[in-house]
């Protein structure tokens, strides 16, 4: 082939790529955009928030959708990170002309999303990023379009805090990975409340997520015959911990956060731990018990038997029902109205009623999960 | 400056010429580095040794993987970005063994009068041989398909073909048709049992319960590992010290052209290097995932990459080179997460490579640079 | 008294211009919307990132993995002055890192005048010298930084806050790229003369390390604002496609007239054979290290003109597996050729965050990175020598031997690096 074709070619490819840029109508559905980790490390928290999401959704349009109109549910994944969190986010927002998102699950992906659909004045609901800093800007202040459908990290912190002062613990050896904000966010909030009710932090190692070898940090661990192993960072990681905190000889209880919540916690590995959550599948509240009905008729897990829905897919459905409801209540598609009726909503939701601060942080309790036995068992409840 | 011959040099000459400033500035950070393992291991001997163990453990897994990279690496100067996903490959199949098949009890059904230590150890190893002969055929695959097209192509678009090959592993197996996306938990093939070593002797540690002060534990995984390492360390120097075979891959590395027309089968050498080099890889990728019981399709990268450093830094071509390179950057590891930081160990680690390699252009056991610049 | 402009220089400019003008005019009437223009302004970033490692690897021979690691100081260096001047309202920063630079700048350069008279003086050593400069010039610019601050920030207030702003920027901008420059030069210095594939491991090293120290940039280097690992936010955002592309030409033109010149055909003399270089009188390590240098400085631009995109960062894009980027981008393109990395650059950033994210169907978006590989794999079997070969725009083009590493005698069949003499047959060819 001769040169000047191969170069004639590659400019004709390169324009070709331009053209897709030109496009998008309008439609008679309200699109809903959702950014999930569907791949990455976490995507069991994808696909759960996906999957509430998606019976939120189906629910509205069973009833006639919203406005007269049918909800499009336009899904991107996200990973968990910052970087293709905003990819995904300015795609939605500008190819798909998306001005609702459910997203992102990750506090360090919904940080960098919220400055985005701030700036755009695109309403961002996150069913699960708990650290501070999503709703509010490093000033302080409220960010418009931008709410959360769970507690915050400074109350989730506070919780275990309590927890463990209450079983007697004194001794807390507290890690955390340092590329994490929401990591980082609760192992502040552990230490400070914990050293507030008279317990004592006596060691703070830090790791990044890449890390698989945590025998340097566990010999630390079990040198310092801490009572308390505080580690609230995401399943994964806490299945690679505790296999090897045995091995070690750590015998403090392990403690963690709400990103234990999966199915893929080994459950094996983290026996004997608790971590504090969003709600309690054993909850005997009637929204409750329809609610792992409803789940449970639509999925079904590996073993064939129907799914229980995790805090994600809870928190996620809750969070869709209250951005659906929010903009049924503004009666309009108009973004800052819809972001204005969110604010001043109250709504029964699985998780608990939701009423948003003047941060837009719901008002909610939590729950303490216990592992053991090969089974998490409700272990106490703890009220804002 | 330069007088003389007969008259003596002057101070100036004699440090410019026996190149003193750089090797002092060299000295510096080696003085430093041994006063901070000095006072670390005053601070608390047992806690120290315990980490070199740690140490161990990881540097023989990488020493496996590393031999991948040095084998290939002396025989068509490549360097196989892809090695560190064939041992990816290699943990999964062995995970699929132990969970779907239960390939590691296969002895303890078929035949139950065995000890159990022994149809423990037989199911191991059958896993660990499953693991090996599916690695090498992968990458006896990945060789006749992405790399044997380019023997006669630059060097650099091999290069780029296994980045292209290591990405395609990592992403194929994260399809949910392949592997999967998710972290999964590794069922080790065997129980784990802890011993705790005092002074007073061997006892098995019991769980709940914390070991006394100025212990070493010690889990049979290490053993298992340092074992298996050893052993196929030990096969693979006789295989190419004392085998026909093993002369070949030693003259192909030392001379193409010429053992071409002694009558050397190159290409065929070339598949076998591939072969053995994955086969450890998968081997490691067993230990591997043993030790840390977590698999998912982007394990290989940082493994890889911290093997292929080890291979460098003893000497990429050199058989013993890898294993003393893997063994340094094991214990460089341990060693710094426990006394600088765990996310400063990485650092650590190419630090000293790239020290090393100032100081010795070819790693520790390489060939003399035949390179002047 | 009108000197007739040559044909080839003429078409070269003209046609700039035409594609600036038509991207600028889409971009600004919103044709092409936010999500294109930040791919095409990370194309043109890329580009820039690109040419400075072809201009190490595809023209000067030094296998480089290194780019990366400047680029990432390049842009964090921009990112935190920036970021200082509009959130804290401090040019101390900037006042610092300017006197550092132009400080270390000049002691480097009186430091090769006098180290150059001394005959006989290894890498290491000289290396040790520069090191102990850079370190005393260091902390004295600290100090004379803290002390200008102040003014240069109540000079900056003065201004109207736009103009500031880009001032800042460009200077941040230019900043990240000297430091880079300077940091590459320090390594560069006992590393270049390890031989090509160790050379590429310890610049491989190089980056590593760097994302580490940027992992931890707030726990030890004390730089709160940057976030560490968690990664740095609230940069403003104020690369357009103007500045990209203006940096992009004043790097292409300076690219060009540097390989047109003595200069360059020395640099490519160093790529072709060494030591006939070197019997020829030609300076091979001064050369190395000017190429090491320039493609260094392009990379931390293009860093700092990055930061400023998306108006974050986060060290995980600096890992080393993004750092391959520049390389697979140059090889695709076709190593030494410019023009072909222009074409490279920009299909690779459309191709990847951009066509291949709309055209496959929903839920198989992360079949792109199990396509991007098999497309990789697929071009070097059918055309290792690239996408445009050696082919250069009539402009760029230089009047240079064919590139050495595509020619029969350096493949791996009869591969010299086995330390025997290459067989006859194959010398003369």
């Amino acid at each position: 082939m001769s040169k000047r074709l191969f170069v004639i070619l590659s400019l004709v490819i390169i324009a070709s790529f331009i053209l897709p840029a030109c496009g998008g109508g309008g439609s008679s559905t309200i699109k809903v955009g959702l950014l999930a980790p569907l791949s990455g490390a976490v995507p069991t928290f994808g696909i759960s928030t996906q999957q509430g999401v998606e019976i939120a959704v189906k629910e509205w349009n069973d009833k006639g959708g919203v406005l007269g109109k049918k909800i499009e549910l336009v899904v991107a994944d996200s990973q968990c990170s910052a970087d293709p969190a905003v990819n995904a986010a300015n795609k939605l927002i500008d190819q798909d002309k998306v001005k609702f998102i459910v997203g992102e699950v990750c506090s360090s992906a919904s940080i960098p999303v919220s400055e985005i659909v701030n700036q755009k004045k695109v309403v961002q609901i996150s069913p699960t990023s708990t650290n501070a800093g999503v709703t509010v800007d490093k000033d302080g202040k409220v960010k418009p379009f931008t709410f959360r459908a769970c507690f915050i990290d400074p109350f989730q912190g506070l919780v275990m805090a309590k927890f463990a002062a209450g079983k007697g613990f004194k001794t807390a050896f507290v890690m955390y990975d340092q590329g994490n904000d929401y990591t980082v966010g609760l192992a502040e909030a552990f230490e400070k409340s914990f050293t507030e009710l008279g317990g004592q932090v006596i060691g703070k190692e830090t790791y990044i997520k890449e890390d698989t070898d945590f025998s340097a940090i566990l010999t630390k661990v079990a040198d310092s015959k801490a009572e308390v192993l505080y580690l609230p960072d995401y399943y994964n990681i806490v299945n690679l911990v505790g296999a090897q905190a045995k091995d070690k000889g750590v015998t403090a209880v392990m403690m963690g956060g709400d990103g234990w919540d999966s199915a893929d916690l080994d459950v094996k590995a983290s026996e004997g731990g608790f971590y504090s959550n969003h709600y309690d599948p054993g909850d005997t509240r009637p929204i409750v018990v329809e609610w792992l009905k409803k789940f449970g008729a639509a999925y079904k897990d590996d073993q064939g038997q129907p799914k229980v829905p995790d805090a994600l897919s809870t928190l996620a459905y809750d969070a869709a029902n209250l951005l659906i409801a929010a903009i049924q209540k503004a009666g309009t598609e108009d973004s800052t109205k819809v972001a204005e009726a969110l604010a001043a909503i109250s709504w029964e939701g699985v998780s608990g009623t939701i009423t948003f601060d003047a941060l837009h942080n719901p008002i909610k309790g939590a729950v303490v999960i216990g592992v053991a036995g090969g089974n998490k068992t409700f272990a106490e409840a703890i009220a804002p | 400056m330069n007088a003389a011959i007969n008259q003596k040099p002057s101070l100036l000459e004699t440090i410019i010429r026996k190149r003193w400033l750089g090797k002092g500035f060299l000295l510096a950070i080696a003085i430093l580095a041994l006063w901070k393992l000095t006072i670390s291991f005053l601070a608390g001997p047992t806690i120290f040794m315990q980490q070199v163990i740690n140490g161990f453990q990881l540097g023989f897994v990488y020493a496996l993987i590393a031999l991948g990279y040095t084998m290939v690496y002396g025989i068509v100067r490549l360097i196989n970005f892809a090695h560190g996903d064939v041992f990816m490959v290699g943990a999964f199949v062995s995970y699929y063994a132990i969970a779907d098949l239960g390939l590691n009890t296969w002895p303890a059904k078929v035949m139950p009068g065995l000890p159990s230590w022994l149809s423990t150890a037989i199911g191991v190893i059958s896993v660990v041989l499953l693991s090996m002969v599916s690695c090498a055929f992968l990458a006896y695959t990945i060789e006749r398909i992405a790399y044997k097209p380019l023997r006669n192509a630059p060097r650099i678009s091999a290069l780029i073909t296994a980045i292209g090959v290591s990405f395609f592993l990592e992403y194929f197996g994260a399809l949910p048709i392949a592997f999967g996306p998710n972290f999964v938990t590794y069922q080790r093939p065997f129980e784990v049992v802890n011993w705790v070593i005092s002074t007073s002797g061997i006892v098995a540690l019991e769980p709940g319960v914390a070991p006394p002060d100025n212990t070493l534990i010690i889990s049979n995984i290490s053993l298992y590992i340092i074992i298996i390492s050893l052993l196929l360390l030990f096969i693979l120097n006789f295989f190419v010290r004392r085998t026909r075979v093993g002369k070949a891959m030693r003259a192909t590395a030392y001379d193409k052209p010429t053992s071409r027309l002694m009558g050397i089968n190159v290409d065929g050498i070339i598949s076998v290097t591939f072969a053995i080099g994955a086969a450890l890889a998968g081997a490691a990728g067993v230990l591997y995932a043993t030790a840390f019981p977590q698999v998912y399709f982007a394990m290989g990268i940082i493994p890889g990459l911290k093997a292929f450093v080890a291979a460098v830094l003893g000497g990429i071509g050199s058989i013993p080179g890898a294993l003393v390179g893997a063994l340094i950057i094991g214990e460089a590891e341990v060693l710094s997460a426990a006394y600088i930081s765990t996310p400063m160990r990485d650092a650590v680690a190419f630090s000293i490579l790239v020290l090393v390699l100032l100081v010795r252009p070819t790693g520790i056991f390489g060939e003399p640079s035949r390179e002047k610049a | 008294m009108f000197k007739k402009i040559p044909r080839t220089n003429l078409l070269f400019f003209g046609g700039a211009l035409l594609v600036f003008l038509v991207i600028q005019i889409a971009i600004s009437t919103h044709l092409l919307n936010d999500f294109w223009s930040t791919i095409i302004r990370i194309g043109g970033v890329m580009a820039i990132v690109s040419l400075g490692l072809n201009l190490i690897y595809g023209f000067n021979g030094q296998f480089s993995l290194g780019q990366w690691g400047f680029y990432a100081i390049g842009a964090y260096t921009a990112a935190d002055i920036t970021y200082r001047w509009t959130n804290l309202n401090e040019a101390t920063g900037l006042s610092i890192l300017l006197i550092g630079v132009l400080l270390v700048g000049g002691a480097i350069v009186y430091l090769r005048s006098l180290l150059g008279k001394i005959r006989g003086l290894d890498a290491l050593s000289a290396f040790t010298m520069y090191f102990l400069a850079t370190l005393v010039l260091g902390v004295l610019a600290v100090y004379l930084g803290q002390w200008v601050g102040p003014a240069v920030a109540g000079l900056l207030l003065a201004l109207p806050s736009g103009i500031s702003l880009q001032i800042v920027f460009v200077l941040a901008v230019i900043i990240g790229g000297i430091l880079a420059a300077e940091v590459s030069f320090l390594f560069g210095l006992p590393v270049l003369t390890l031989g090509s594939d160790y050379f590429g491991i310890a610049t491989l090293g190089f980056t590593i390390i760097v994302k580490v120290l940027l992992d931890n940039s707030d726990t030890m280097l004390g730089f709160a604002e940057m976030k560490g690992a968690r990664g740095m936010i609230g940069i403003p955002k104020i690369t357009t496609w103007f500045w990209v592309f203006l940096a992009l030409f004043i790097v292409v033109l300076v690219m060009r007239n540097l390989l047109h010149s003595s200069y360059g055909r020395a640099i490519v003399s160093v790529r072709e054979d060494e030591i006939a270089g070197k019997a020829m009188g030609v300076d091979v390590a001064e050369y190395k290290i000017l190429a090491f240098v320039i493609g260094s400085l392009f990379a931390g631009l293009a860093g700092g003109l990055y930061a400023h995109i998306n108006g974050f960062l986060h060290p995980s894009s600096f890992n080393f597996i993004r750092s391959f980027d520049p390389m697979i981008i140059i090889v695709l393109g076709g190593l030494g050729s410019m023009t072909g990395t222009l074409v490279a650059s920009f299909t690779w950033a459309l191709l990847l965050e951009g066509v291949l994210r709309l055209v496959l169907p929903q839920g198989f978006e992360t079949w792109r990175f199990v396509v991007y590989p098999l497309l990789l794999i697929l071009i070097m079997l059918v055309r290792p020598s690239g996408l445009l070969g050696t082919y250069e725009l009539p402009f760029l083009r230089q009047l240079l031997p064919p590139l050495k590493a595509f020619s029969k005698s350096n493949s791996n069949s009869a591969n010299p690096e086995s330390g025997h003499p290459v067989p006859l047959q194959e010398a003369t060819k």
